[in-house]
Formats: C-alpha cells, structure tokens, sequence
C-alpha cells in the first residue's frame, strides 16, 4: 500500500496575510505545513500501517526549496517527498498546480492512493485534487471523511449537505479529505530527527517535462485587475453582563420583531 | 455589453432545486441574453420546470447517473456539448458536485477556473469576478484572460434568487461520453441525518454556538434557543471537528454561507474563517466572556459575559413569552 499525499506549505494563517505589489500571496517567510493537510498525512500512515506493508511519499509545490513544512510531515511518518520549487511557478493558478503535482506524482513509482485536502488554507480553491485526477485520468472521490482499503478497492465516506454517501473505487485513485477527520499525530523526537535525513527530490519544472511559459503566472489565463478595502461592518454597542444582559437581547430582538 | 450565452450547473437536494442554483440564476439573467442551466441527476422535467420559471431556457440533462459521481460524467459531457453551444461564461455554485464538475472541466478544455467569488460583472467583453480574502476585508477583482468560456464558481448567498415568470425550461439531453477507468466512483449508499426545524441557511434566525460553551452537552441550549426562536442551530468549526455536532451545522468558511435577520454568536471567537460564513446576516449579537473577542467589532449588540449564566436566563425569557 504507497499513499502519496499532497501537502501544500503555507505562510502561518496565524500571521496577517499580505500581498505582493503584483498582487499574488506574499509566501517569501518561514512557510509550515498546511494544517488542513495533515489529516491526509495521519490517514495515509493509518492506511499504511493497516495494510502492514509499503509508505507514504508526499508531493509539495512550493517557492525557496522551501522544506519546514515537509519535514513535519516526514516527521510524523512520512518516508520520504517529492518538491517542485521553481521560480516560474510564482502566481500558477490552481490548474496550473494541478499539472505540475500530477507530474510530480507520477515521478512516485506504485503510488495505489493519492490523497490531498478538500481545501488549503490559504488558496481554498477546492478544486486542485479533482484537477490531478483529472490530468492523470483517474477516478476521485471528493470530500471523505472515513477511509478503508480492501482488495484493491478505496471505500470512502463522502461528506454530502444532509450526511454522508457511501463511495467505493478501485485503486488507483484520488481522494481529497475534509479536515478535522483524524487526529494528526505529533511528531516524536525520534521522528523529528530521523526526518533531517530522510530523502527529497527536489525538482524544477523543466524536470517534470512542463512547459515553464505554461504553468507559472503567464499562462495562469487570469489578471487581478483591483484588490479594495471591503465595506467593514460598524460594531454596535457591547454591554458588560450585570446578571440582566439577556433583558437587552431580549429588547433587541423585540425591536426587529423577530419574537 | 451583455454576454450572449450563460451556463449555470443546476443542483437539487431531495428532487428540490438548491437555492445556490437560484441565485446564480437571477444573477445569469442579469448578464446574459440566453440563459441555460446543464444537470445530472433524476426527474429533469421537475428541474426544468424550476429553472424555467428563473430564466433558464433549456435544461441540458445527462439523466440519472446510477450511482456514477457527478464531476467526473457531467464536467465530461459539458467539455463536448460546449464545442458547438459555446457559452461565455459557465457558473457554478461552491458546493462538493459543483466544485467536482468545475475542476473536472477545466482540464477537459483547459482553461482556469476561478473560485470562491461573491461576485461578477461585464466590462467591456471582459469577465471580472469578485473574491473576498483576507476573512472578506479585502475584495480582489480578476479578470478571465484565456478566452471563453470563462468558468467560475460562486459562493452561496452571492446573489439574490427572484422568479422571472418564466415557463418550464426545453428539457435536450446533454451525452455523456465514455470516460473510463476515470468513472470507476460509485455512490453505494446514502445516509441522511435526521433534521427538524428551518434549514441552516434559509432560518431567519439562527444561533450558533462555539467552543466557549466548554463541552458537548452544554450544546443543547443553543438547539433549545433555536426551537424558541423558531430558527436554526448552528455551529463554529472547532465543535464540528470536536464531534459535538454534525459537520452540516458547521457555519464558515469550509461551512454554510448564512445570512439570517439575526445571527447569534455564543462563545465563538470570531476567526476570519466562521465570519465570512456569517458576516452578511442582518443583525449580529455575539455573547463572550473575552471583551476582546474579534466577533464582538462586527456585533450590533455585544455581551460580555458567561454563556452559562446569559444563556440559561435568555431561553427561560424567551420561553415565557
Ligand atoms: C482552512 C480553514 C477553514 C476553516 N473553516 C472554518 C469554518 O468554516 N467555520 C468556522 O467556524 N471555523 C473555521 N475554521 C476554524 C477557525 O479558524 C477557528 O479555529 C474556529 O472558528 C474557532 O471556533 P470557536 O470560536 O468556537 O473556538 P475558539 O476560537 O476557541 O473560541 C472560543 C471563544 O469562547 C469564549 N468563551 C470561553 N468560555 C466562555 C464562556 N463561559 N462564556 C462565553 N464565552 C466563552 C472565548 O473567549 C473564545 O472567544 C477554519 C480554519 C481553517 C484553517
Ligand atoms: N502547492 C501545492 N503543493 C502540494 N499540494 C497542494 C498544492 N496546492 C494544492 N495542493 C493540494 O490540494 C489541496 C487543496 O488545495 P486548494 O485546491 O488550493 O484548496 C491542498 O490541501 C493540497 O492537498
């Protein structure tokens, strides 16, 4: 059983984000991993280590080389990665992302399952993982809260509106984890050491057989053509509750006569 | 200058067309001389009949798909079809299916898609969509540079739905083609929770409660409130992920997008990630015992204090009434 798993490295969403004059996301700081995918990374080493046999290889597109984020998931357990860092990369909308993971994914030899989050932090765009099976032709199961594996088969809880559906595929596919699913392990001091050493092939565009002019902010086939303060909403008045609070809510609620 | 052809992906829920549908229509209208909505699913006769009497001309349906997942058939079947009925723009709502179909088109023909928009508009021959970042305090406009069609896909509550009185939409079957292995998905059975009482995002009230109520039985008082109000429970994501209640009442970002007459917020913090999902609502009263609590400067009535002291007091008042 080889679990690729997708993981993007992002700026902290703890810090304020800010943009580059040319409007792209700032990334140049000290990025992590995203949080939305860890849950991937702790179903993919569940799923391996169910399985009693094979590893976890994660795929990783990000500018500088940059590693910190992918050595937290080595850390957890991951065996080794896979990072494309190329400058042309900068702005590469989600399309443009998906085509060069997916090449990146088929550098893995026997990868059975690839997983990514339903939605990164800082891009949530959600559509990169159907994107990637879609390039590679496979078939993907979106949204999964629960995963199993038998006979070659993925077995997916696919998170609906009123539920949940049932989902099954035979492997090899794609699917994308909604977050909060798993509880991500902490990495070991064991692990945190042991992933100094572990292997990653880092790779440019050119690498992959891409065509650099495509996949970076030239090709992305979209202009930001104004970035503007949204109207902010004024706040009200904020009352201390002396024990009689709810009478106020109550007075409000009367005024919009809602009751 | 308007655009001659519009697509929309036309949802349903329960044999029901979804609101998201509706909104993008009466949106669609605005901007396009025709416009058209294309489906997957059963009973296209009911469908067409809805999006009809919201603009739609024709409603493009593949029929059931036994089981098949959405994206991957109806984003392959539209990938054809658009060779020869070319839309300008083809709209589709951020829901699981619409965001499958979205992603899985833009390969076909290979052209970007632009997610998580509040809004669009024609300058000149140019699309520009509207994306809120930055927990919606910054709005960033882009345009579609690629050529038609332009593939976007909208945030619920963008738009208002209104009728047009228009009759039932022509109902042309829109082909599937052979997609193979890539079609391998099937949906083998479906669970739906249980629910009572007003949808999430169509309650004119809705009560939300987050982490500050301290442990999952504390959360019955917010169902309790809501049944008074005659509203709608709801929730931050930090109890969704905690399990104290199903994903569906998760409010936000990664949630539903709502925009009650009046939202309460008890012992939620106000990340940026729940307050896009709930910052359009009307009136905003937020209780937290932290007077520097983010969600209280977007508060039209703040109250700094103990959910379990407010709380307890507002529902015996409310269920005395
Ligand atoms: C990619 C991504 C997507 C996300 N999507 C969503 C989303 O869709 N929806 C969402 O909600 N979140 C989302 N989040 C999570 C979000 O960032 C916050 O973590 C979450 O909203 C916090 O929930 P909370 O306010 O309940 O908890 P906390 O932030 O822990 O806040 C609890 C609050 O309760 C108050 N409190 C404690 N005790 C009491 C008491 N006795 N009485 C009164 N007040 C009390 C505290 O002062 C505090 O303000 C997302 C995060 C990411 C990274
Ligand atoms: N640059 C990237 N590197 C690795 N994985 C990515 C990247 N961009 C997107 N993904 C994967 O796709 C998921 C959804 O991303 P998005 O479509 O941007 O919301 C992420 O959580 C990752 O699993």
């Amino acid at each position: 059983m080889n679990v690729v798993v997708c993981v993007k490295q992002i700026p902290d969403p703890a810090e304020p984000g800010a943009l580059n004059p040319d409007h792209t996301l700032k990334r140049d700081g000290k990025l992590i991993l995203d949080e939305s995918d860890s849950y991937g990374v702790e179903m993919a080493l569940q799923l391996v280590d169910t399985a009693g046999e094979g590893e976890v290889t994660l795929v990783s597109m990000a500018p500088n080389s940059e590693t910190s984020g992918l050595r937290t998931a080595l850390a957890m357990g991951a065996a080794k990665a896979v990072l494309v860092s190329d400058e042309a990369l900068k702005g590469a909308g989600a399309l443009d992302s998906a085509k060069v993971l997916a090449a990146a994914i088929k550098r893995v030899e026997g990868a059975d399952l690839i997983l990514a989050a339903t939605e990164s932090s800082d891009g949530y765009t959600g559509t990169v993982p159907e994107q990637i099976a879609a390039v590679l032709d496979l078939p993907s199961i979106t949204f999964a809260k629960h995963i199993e594996i038998a006979d070659g088969t993925v077995k997916v809880q696919r998170q609906t509106e009123a539920g949940y559906d049932e989902c099954e595929c035979p492997l090899p596919a794609v699917v994308s984890v909604t977050a909060g699913v798993v509880e991500p392990r902490y990495p070991s001091f064991k692990g945190i050491m042991a992933a100094k050493s572990k292997p990653v092939d880092e790779v440019k565009v050119a690498d992959l057989g891409l065509d650099a002019g495509i996949v970076g902010w030239a090709g992305a086939g979209q202009e930001i053509v104004d970035v503007s303060a949204a109207p902010e909403r004024e706040a009200g008045e904020v009352i201390e509750d002396d024990g009689e609070a709810y009478t106020k809510i109550v007075e409000f609620l009367d005024g919009l006569k809602v009751l | 200058m308007a655009l001659s052809k519009i697509w929309v992906h036309a949802e349903a829920v329960d044999g029901k067309v979804a609101n998201i549908t509706l909104e993008m229509l009466a949106k669609a209208r605005e901007l396009g001389d025709t416009v058209e909505c294309f489906y997957a699913g059963p009973d296209a006769d009911a469908i067409a009949a809805t999006v009809g009497a919201h603009g739609a001309t024709t409603l493009h349906s593949t029929g059931d798909l036994n089981g098949g997942l959405i994206g991957v058939h109806l984003g392959a079947a539209v990938a054809e079809a658009v060779g020869s009925a070319a839309p300008d723009l083809i709209m589709f709502g951020t829901t699981q299916d619409g965001r499958d179909t979205a992603a899985r088109l833009s390969v076909k023909l290979d052209k970007p898609v632009l997610t998580n928009n509040s809004g669009i508009s024609v300058d000149g021959d140019a699309i520009v969509v509207e994306t809120q970042i930055f927990g919606g305090t910054q709005i960033v406009k882009t345009k579609f540079a690629a050529g038609g069609p332009a593939l976007a896909v909208f945030r619920p509550k963008s738009f208002v739905a209104e009728e047009s009185g228009g009759g039932a939409a022509s109902v042309a079957e829109l082909t599937v083609p052979d997609v193979g292995a890539a079609g391998a998905a099937k949906i083998v059975d479906r669970h739906v929770e249980e629910s009572t009482g007003p949808k999430l995002d169509e309650a004119a009230i809705v009560v939300s409660g987050g982490r500050g109520l301290g442990d999952a039985e504390k959360y019955q008082i917010i169902e309790d409130l809501a049944k008074a109000l005659k509203g709608a429970p709801g929730a931050s994501r930090a109890i969704v992920d905690a399990g104290w209640v199903p994903y569906s009442y998760q409010v936000g970002q990664t949630g539903k997008v709502v925009k009650p007459t009046v939202y309460i917020a008890a012992g939620i913090s106000g990340a940026t990630q729940h307050m896009v999902g709930m910052k359009g609502s009307k009136n905003i009263i937020a209780i937290n015992k932290d007077p520097e609590a983010p969600i209280f400067s977007i508060a039209d009535l703040g109250v700094v204090g103990d959910v379990h002291k407010v709380l307890p007091k507002l529902l015996e008042a409310l269920q005395s009434r």
